[in-house]
């Protein structure tokens, strides 16, 4: 049985009210990440690698040092030695070693833009100044940057010693590739071979940057005796604090770092690149330091997701059922180990009943910026190429693409080629709410027009969090969390807070407090915030009222357990009931002191019992014939969100999800020149969408509560990007008759496929 | 350098600094006078989010100099509020989710503004092509469109 609160009960979930911080945003009050300053900051700022790959022979800060306002310089030599080992789950292994060379490069720099040394002074002009007389010594190496000739046997080893991990018996050779994944359910092979019709088809995608709008920025001040505070803007200021310790060699108690507003993430914004270098200059010159990013930097050095090369083959009968898959996935990781192809991996088929699978995944390294997470991290990628081979399945039985999806949806109890069963409903009722909506029974019928439609899977994420609520003597309440908060998430917490306490929602006052002021919070990532960072502010705010109940049941004078909580009001129960009119939430806060004090609960959670999120779309479009550009004329996506807490966030978070994966499908991409230099490091070259560019997004919102969350949530946030880039390129094959297997769908692209 | 003495007006508040010869206006507002509400995205024009209205024309105050603002009326996200008085553009980015993280917003609001100073009835088309150099990366411009096209609408008292 569900144990999720009835939505016929609820006030204040499910409805829209404004974000709590949104006055300062539009009066440009908020804080972001640069928006910080502090009596005697100096400004940093970093050197960075012109050589997509050299040995580092020797680097001579003196020159710098002398240039009067420069109060200090660091390189590589001054962070501390790292071990070699890979931490945590496999899917999100840390590797110290390589975290600390990410930040701040020692024996060699391995792409353009990686950072070498690092300056702070009274100025920015003058710290730009001295970063021009500090002398590296380079001996430039050979670089490689395609994923499959980085795979190849004579490519220039990045890490002369990487062996390959996950193969059988166990590789001795070193090179590029970092480790092999592969994942199987069934007999594959004899599948194939029973197939009534198999499709094989070969696709490549280029790495896309999350391109947030604020650059990455920090303020770090420390004391002399090691204790340090630092405001930058990061989903996670836990994150930053537990990373920045590491790599500075300070105690996490000592940091405290405070989460800035943050401009964006997608991501992004999981790692460290800045704060450890500040707090590094900080303690060196003994003033507190500001670096701020310039958006060539953020391009250069900071992490796009991968771009891959990938070979799906595809079984299927004529009856439309799919029998066997293979999905081949080589990702691009960047300067070291950790892109998200296992996830690509085990996303690519995982909305699909199919009883033998394969999928192997090879983690790359090349000389580009270490790829970071990017909104349902590698599901994005394989999803292009496996819903495009389902496109081209769909076609040669000649079946409607939603109804082909529909036969083969997986359902609760449907084994995934990950080992797990799919526990959840969900994904079935998507793609009808999108077979339903209005538009999808006129299809564009134009010339050069089309439609295409995809489906994406996102594991969503659960993990811990701490909340605090403080109840004050006017019956208001602040609810603390670690959440920092990127897509609504002050509104929506503050809301299941006022639904559970019983109060208006205008009587929470959501904040983000600092790591020491709170309990551990993971970072706002995996769509995890509402799921789970909810659960632990609703849990805190049952504790409340317990805590309220035992308050009226000393100002009744009767035994606790005969005191309920209905409504926002302790009311007597059992064989007190109806002795006492009810104690409003407000008038049992005004009397705190008399009845025991202050009225606060904390709650920690590690939460489980997350569900997957699931979106089905479609994309009409119309080619120009003449240019090769690509309109988006319709675009419609259906997901499952579990419950919609704020349903206009929602649609929110399905409307900026849709359009960044429009971009990755049309425009987006790294261009380097032969010397591995990147040849579009501005948003004038690198195309995000504008918008003159689209139409309205027209978000379906589809409910089936999760039964393991108080109010049924899934989690929205990321899901939505998956399936765009297979969506577009499906429309443009039914306008144009032509399959274009590469992103981008540029228009050079799409002209010299239409020339072909 | 000797640095610039100017005079302008920001606000409506006559304004005297100092600048570097080399400062841009978006420098000078943030670091110099402290005025943190504009902000910068890539400094090479191409976002808006430093985005200000300048003799009632919207300028990127990246490719501005500082010493370019001496005799010149600015409006910048700080000037848009009467007092404590939210402006219509403002109460309907808010009401109709139009900002996530809020990064583009103060860009954002100051082009919508000078749009609608200009043309109290524009069409969905005009607005898009208006805020075309503005990027937002979080909404899709869903709810930035139709909050501009509402707040045209309520403006226009209709």
């Amino acid at each position: 049985m569900s144990a999720v609160v009835s939505e016929k009960k609820l006030k204040v979930v499910g409805t829209s009210p404004d974000r709590p911080e949104g006055v300062p945003k539009v009066t440009g009050q908020a804080q972001y990440g640069a928006d910080w300053t502090l009596p005697g900051m100096l400004w940093g700022k970093i050197l960075r690698s012109p050589h997509a790959h050299a040995r580092i022979r020797k680097i001579d800060t003196s020159k710098a040092l002398k240039l009067p306002g420069v109060k200090a310089v660091v390189t590589g030599a001054d962070f501390p030695e790292q071990k070699f080992e890979y931490v945590g789950a496999a899917r999100v292994a840390l590797n110290f070693w390589h975290i600390t060379r990410n930040v701040m490069a020692k024996e060699k720099a391995l792409f353009e833009g990686h950072p070498v040394a690092a300056v702070a002074a009274a100025s920015p002009l003058i710290a730009a100044e001295a970063l021009k007389l500090i002398e590296v010594d380079y001996e430039v190496l050979p670089h490689v940057i395609d994923v499959e000739e980085a795979m190849k046997d004579n490519a220039p080893l990045l890490f002369e010693d990487m062996i390959p991990r996950g193969y059988t018996p166990e590789a001795t050779k070193p090179s590029n590739i970092s480790k092999r994944v592969d994942f199987k359910i069934g007999d594959v092979d004899a599948a194939f071979a029973q197939a009534d019709e198999v499709i094989e088809a070969h696709f490549k995608t280029a790495p896309v940057h999350q391109g947030y709008l604020e650059t990455h920025a920090c303020l770090v001040r420390t004391d002399a005796d090691g204790q340090a505070e630092c405001w930058s803007s990061s989903q996670g200021h836990f994150a930053v604090r537990n990373l920045t310790a590491k790599i500075t060699g300070t105690k996490v108690a000592d940091l405290r770092c405070h989460a800035a507003e943050i401009g964006g993430g997608f991501g992004g914004k999981t790692v460290v690149y800045v704060e450890p270098v500040a707090l590094m200059l900080s303690k060196k010159s003994g003033h507190p330091v500001k670096i701020q990013m310039n958006r060539e930097e953020v391009f250069k050095a900071t992490g796009p997701t991968s771009g891959a090369s990938m070979t799906i083959k595809i079984g299927v009968m004529r009856d439309g059922k799919i029998v066997a898959a293979e999905g081949i996935f080589k990702y691009q990781a960047g300067a070291f180990p950790g892109s998200p192809v296992m996830n690509g991996c085990m996303c690519s088929f995982a909305p699909y009943d199919i009883a033998n699978v394969r999928t192997t995944g090879y983690d790359v390294v090349c000389n580009r910026p270490k790829t970071v997470a990017y909104r349902a991290p590698g599901s994005p990628i394989s999803a292009f190429a496996a819903e495009s081979a389902l496109d081209m399945a769909a076609k040669k039985i000649g079946m409607d693409p939603i109804d082909f999806r529909l036969k083969n949806i997986a359902k609760p109890g449907t084994p995934t080629v990950f080992g797990t069963k799919l526990a959840f409903n969900g994904f079935a009722e998507t793609l009808q709410a999108l077979k339903a909506h209005p538009a999808y029974a006129n299809p564009p019928k134009g010339k050069n027009q089309g439609r295409g439609v995809a489906a994406g899977y996102w594991f969503n994420g659960g993990g811990e969090s701490s909340a605090t609520v403080s109840v004050n003597e006017d019956g208001t309440a602040v609810v603390c969390t670690g959440s920092p908060d990127i897509g609504g998430s002050r509104a929506t917490t503050a809301q299941m807070a006022a639904e559970t306490l019983g109060i208006e929602y205008e009587r929470v006052r959501p904040i983000i407090a600092d790591t020491n002021s709170v309990g551990f919070t993971q970072t706002t990532g995996g769509s995890r915030v509402t799921f789970a960072t909810g659960m632990t502010v609703i849990n805190a705010c049952n504790k409340v009222i317990e805590e309220m109940c035992k308050r009226a049941a000393k100002i009744w004078k009767i035994e606790p357990e005969n005191v309920v909580w209905e409504d926002g009001s302790a009311r007597p129960a059992g064989k007190r009931a109806g002795e006492f009119p009810p104690l409003s939430f407000r008038e049992i806060a005004s009397k705190r002191t008399a009845t025991g004090g202050p009225i606060t609960a904390a709650a920690s959670i590690n939460a489980e019992g997350q569900a997957p999120g699931f979106t089905a779309q479609f994309a009409d479009v119309e080619v120009d014939p003449e240019t090769g550009l690509v309109k988006i004329l319709r675009y419609v996506a259906a997901q499952d969100v579990g419950r919609a807490i704020h349903p206009k966030y929602c649609e929110g978070q399905i409307h900026g999800g849709v359009v960044q994966g429009i971009g990755w499908a049309l425009n987006e991409e790294y261009i380097y020149d032969k010397n591995g230099r990147m040849e579009n490091a501005g948003f004038l070259d690198y195309r995000m969408p504008v918008a003159s560019d689209l139409p309205m997004i027209e978000a379906v919102i589809v409910e089936v509560p999760n039964p393991n969350h108080p109010y049924g949530v899934k989690g929205v946030a990321e899901a939505n990007i998956v399936p765009p880039m297979a969506a577009i390129a499906n429309a443009v094959q039914n306008a144009t008759g032509k399959r274009i297997n590469e992103l981008p769908l540029s228009p050079p692209r799409v002209l010299a496929a239409l020339d072909s | 350098m000797a640095k610039q003495h100017v005079m302008t007006t920001i606000n409506d508040n006559a304004v005297e600094f100092l600048c570097d010869m080399h400062q841009t206006m978006l420098d000078v507002l943030r670091d110099e006078l402290h005025m943190m509400g504009t902000k910068e995205g890539c400094g090479t024009g191409d976002c808006g989010a430093c985005t200000i209205n300048v003799n009632g024309r919207m300028a990127c105050s990246c490719l501005m100099l500082g010493a370019e603002a001496q005799g010149k009326t600015i409006t910048t996200v700080e000037g848009i509020a009467q007092s404590d008085k939210l402006h219509t553009l403002q109460r309907k980015f808010i009401e109709h989710a139009a900002l996530q993280c809020g990064i583009c917003t103060p860009g954002m609001l100051v082009a919508a503004k000078t749009l609608l100073d200009k043309n109290k009835n524009p069409t969905e088309e005009e607005v898009r092509y208006w805020l075309a150099g503005n990027l937002c990366r979080c909404t899709g411009y869903n709810a930035i469109v139709t909050a501009v096209l509402d707040a045209a609408k309520e403006m226009r008292g209709a």
